[in-house]
C-alpha cells in the first residue's frame, strides 16, 4: 500500500520536474559602470506539454531541409525571409537556442538571440524603454521578454479588440 | 383675540427665548439629519476638520479612522485609507510612447478599476484621443476623436494619444482653488482633498488639459468593485460635488509600485519612474528620445512626457 502511494506521488510530481518554471530571474547589465540588475522574467510562451523539446526530439537527427510536421504544423514564418529553423534553434541540443557564433543560449535568455539583429531595440529594452515592466518602480520588476509580446515566428504585434468608447457627456444621466 | 394674547403670554416668547430658538434651529439645519447614525462628534470633527497639510500625524490618523468608519457604514465593506507621505528624493515622471500606443483603452478601464471612479455617472481620468496620421491640424484637439469605435485596434491611418493629468510642476489648477483644497505634493503629484473641495470647479476651468473631472451626481459603484486599498489624497470614495483627477495612483506609487495604467498597457507604451534617479528609464527616455510636453507654451511644465520610439539617438 505504502509503495503504491509513493508511486502515485512520484507520478504526480513527475510533470512538475519536467515543467518549465513560471518565472525565473535574470541579471542584466544595463550600462557600463552600473552593476547588473536582477529582473524577474515571465516564462516564455511555450506550451507546457511540449516542453522540454528533447522529449520528442530525442534520437531524431536534425534534417537537412525545413519540414513542419506533427506538433509544428501551425508554424508560419513571417520573420527573416530566407531564414530557417537552425538560424535560431540549436540542432545539437534541442532544449536551447543558438547564436550566430554557434554558442548555445537557454530559452530563458532568448533576448540574446533577438538582440543579434535588433540591436537598438535590444539596447532600449535593457534600459526599460521598449517593452513592458511591471512590479516596483524602485525595486524588483517583472520584465517581459521579447517573446512574451512578439511570437518569434510571426513577430508583428497583433491588433486587439479595444474597450468601448466612453459615454458622451450629453448621454450621461444624473438621476439623483 | 384676547385668547391668543394669553397664549403668547403663556409661551413667554421674549427676546432671549427667541434668540435661543433661532440659534438652535440654525444649528439643527447644519446637522446631517439624513445620517442619523453618525454621531455628533463625528459630524463636528468632519465640519471643523483642519487642512490636511496642517494636521499632525495623530490628527491624520484620527481623520482616517473616522473616514474608514463612515465608508464601512456606507459601502458595507472595509476600506483602508492610507496616508503615506511622499518619499524623500523622489519626483515622479511619466513617459508615453506615441509610436507604440494602439488606442485600445485598456489603460482607461484599468484606471477606473484601480481608482474607484464612479461607474454611473461615468467618470474616466484617462481620455484616449484618435488623430488622423499626417493631419496638418495636429495637435489641435478640436480635431481629435474621443468617442471612436473600432472592431480592432490599432486602425491603419490613425494614431492615438492618451491624455490624463500632466502633473505640472507649475500647475494652474492649484492656484485657482479658493479653498486650497488642491496642491502639489513634494513628490510632484497634484492632489485634491475631497473634504475641503467645495465644488466651485475653478480648477477645471484653469486646467489646460481637461484632466479634472466633477462628480455631478452621487458617485455609484458596486461595493464588490471597490478597491479597498486607498489613499486619503487618491482613490478613496468620493462625494457628490467634488473634483477628482489622476494622482499617478498615489496609493501604489508611494509604496514603490508602478501605476495601474503602466501595468495594464498591453504594448508597454507607458513608462513611469523617478525623475531624480539618473538610472531610471524615465531619465534615459528624456536623454535619448524625441520628447515633447503638451502645451509647453503655457509654462505649466508638465512631468508627463510624450515621446517617439523612432528617430532621435539610434
Amino acid at each position: 500500500m505504502g509503495k503504491k502511494l509513493l508511486a502515485i506521488i512520484a507520478l504526480l510530481l513527475l510533470p512538475l520536474s519536467l515543467a518549465y518554471a513560471d518565472e525565473h530571474s535574470n541579471k542584466l547589465t544595463l550600462m557600463k559602470g552600473v552593476p547588473a540588475q536582477k529582473f524577474i522574467m515571465p516564462r516564455p510562451p511555450i506550451d507546457k506539454g511540449l516542453w522540454p523539446c528533447s522529449q520528442c526530439h530525442k534520437g531524431m537527427p536534425p534534417g537537412p531541409k525545413r519540414k513542419l510536421t506533427m506538433m509544428h504544423q501551425d508554424i508560419v514564418l513571417k520573420h527573416m525571409p530566407g531564414g530557417w529553423c537552425y538560424d535560431c534553434h540549436n540542432p545539437n541540443n534541442r532544449d536551447t537556442l543558438k547564436l550566430f557564433t554557434g554558442e548555445s543560449v537557454s530559452f530563458d535568455q532568448s533576448y540574446l538571440v533577438c538582440g543579434q539583429c535588433h540591436g537598438f531595440i535590444f539596447q532600449e529594452w535593457k534600459h526599460g524603454l521598449h517593452g513592458k515592466r511591471v512590479g516596483m518602480w524602485n525595486g524588483v520588476k517583472t520584465y517581459y521578454q521579447c517573446i512574451n509580446c512578439h511570437w518569434p515566428h510571426e513577430p508583428h504585434f497583433k491588433p486587439i479588440v479595444p474597450w468601448p468608447a466612453p459615454i458622451k457627456p450629453a448621454d450621461i444621466k444624473y438621476g439623483n | 383675540m384676547k385668547k391668543t394674547k394669553d397664549e403668547r403670554r403663556a409661551l413667554k416668547v421674549n427676546r432671549r427665548t427667541l434668540l435661543k430658538g433661532t440659534l438652535a434651529a440654525a444649528a439643527a439645519t447644519m446637522l446631517p439629519l439624513n445620517r442619523a447614525d453618525a454621531s455628533f462628534s463625528d459630524f463636528w470633527e468632519s465640519f471643523f476638520q483642519k487642512h490636511f497639510r496642517e494636521m499632525t500625524e495623530a490628527e491624520k490618523e484620527k481623520v482616517v479612522a473616522r473616514l474608514e468608519k463612515e465608508y464601512e457604514e456606507k459601502y458595507k465593506i472595509a476600506i483602508k485609507v492610507g496616508i503615506e507621505p511622499a518619499m524623500p528624493g523622489v519626483l515622479f515622471g511619466y513617459g508615453l510612447d506615441l509610436s507604440r500606443c494602439i488606442g485600445c483603452r485598456t489603460c482607461e478601464y484599468a484606471c477606473v478599476a484601480e481608482n474607484n471612479q464612479s461607474i454611473d455617472p461615468q467618470i474616466h481620468w484617462i481620455q484616449v484621443l484618435r488623430f488622423k496620421k499626417e493631419d496638418p491640424k495636429f495637435p489641435d484637439f478640436e480635431h481629435a476623436e474621443k468617442y471612436y469605435n473600432a472592431a480592432l485596434a490599432p486602425q491603419p491611418g490613425y494614431f492615438y494619444m492618451p491624455i490624463q493629468c500632466q502633473q505640472c510642476e507649475n500647475p494652474a489648477c492649484t492656484r485657482a482653488c479658493p479653498t486650497q483644497a488642491t496642491w502639489k505634493e513634494p513628490d510632484g503629484i497634484v492632489t485634491i482633498d475631497y473634504n475641503w473641495c467645495i465644488g466651485c470647479r475653478y480648477c477645471m476651468a484653469a486646467c489646460p488639459y481637461g484632466a479634472r473631472h466633477f462628480n455631478w451626481g452621487e458617485p455609484h459603484r458596486a461595493p464588490q468593485d471597490i478597491n479597498p486599498n486607498t489613499h486619503y489624497l487618491g482613490n478613496r470614495p468620493r462625494y457628490r460635488g467634488v473634483v477628482e483627477k489622476c494622482t499617478f495612483c498615489i496609493q501604489r506609487s508611494r509604496k514603490g509600485k508602478y501605476t495601474a495604467c503602466v501595468e495594464a498597457c498591453p504594448v508597454g507604451a507607458r513608462k513611469f519612474g523617478n525623475l531624480l534617479d539618473p538610472n531610471s528609464e524615465i531619465r534615459y527616455m528624456i536623454a535619448n528620445k524625441r520628447v515633447f510636453r503638451l502645451k509647453e507654451d503655457l509654462n505649466t511644465s508638465p512631468k508627463f512626457f510624450y515621446f517617439f520610439d523612432f528617430g532621435g539617438t539610434r
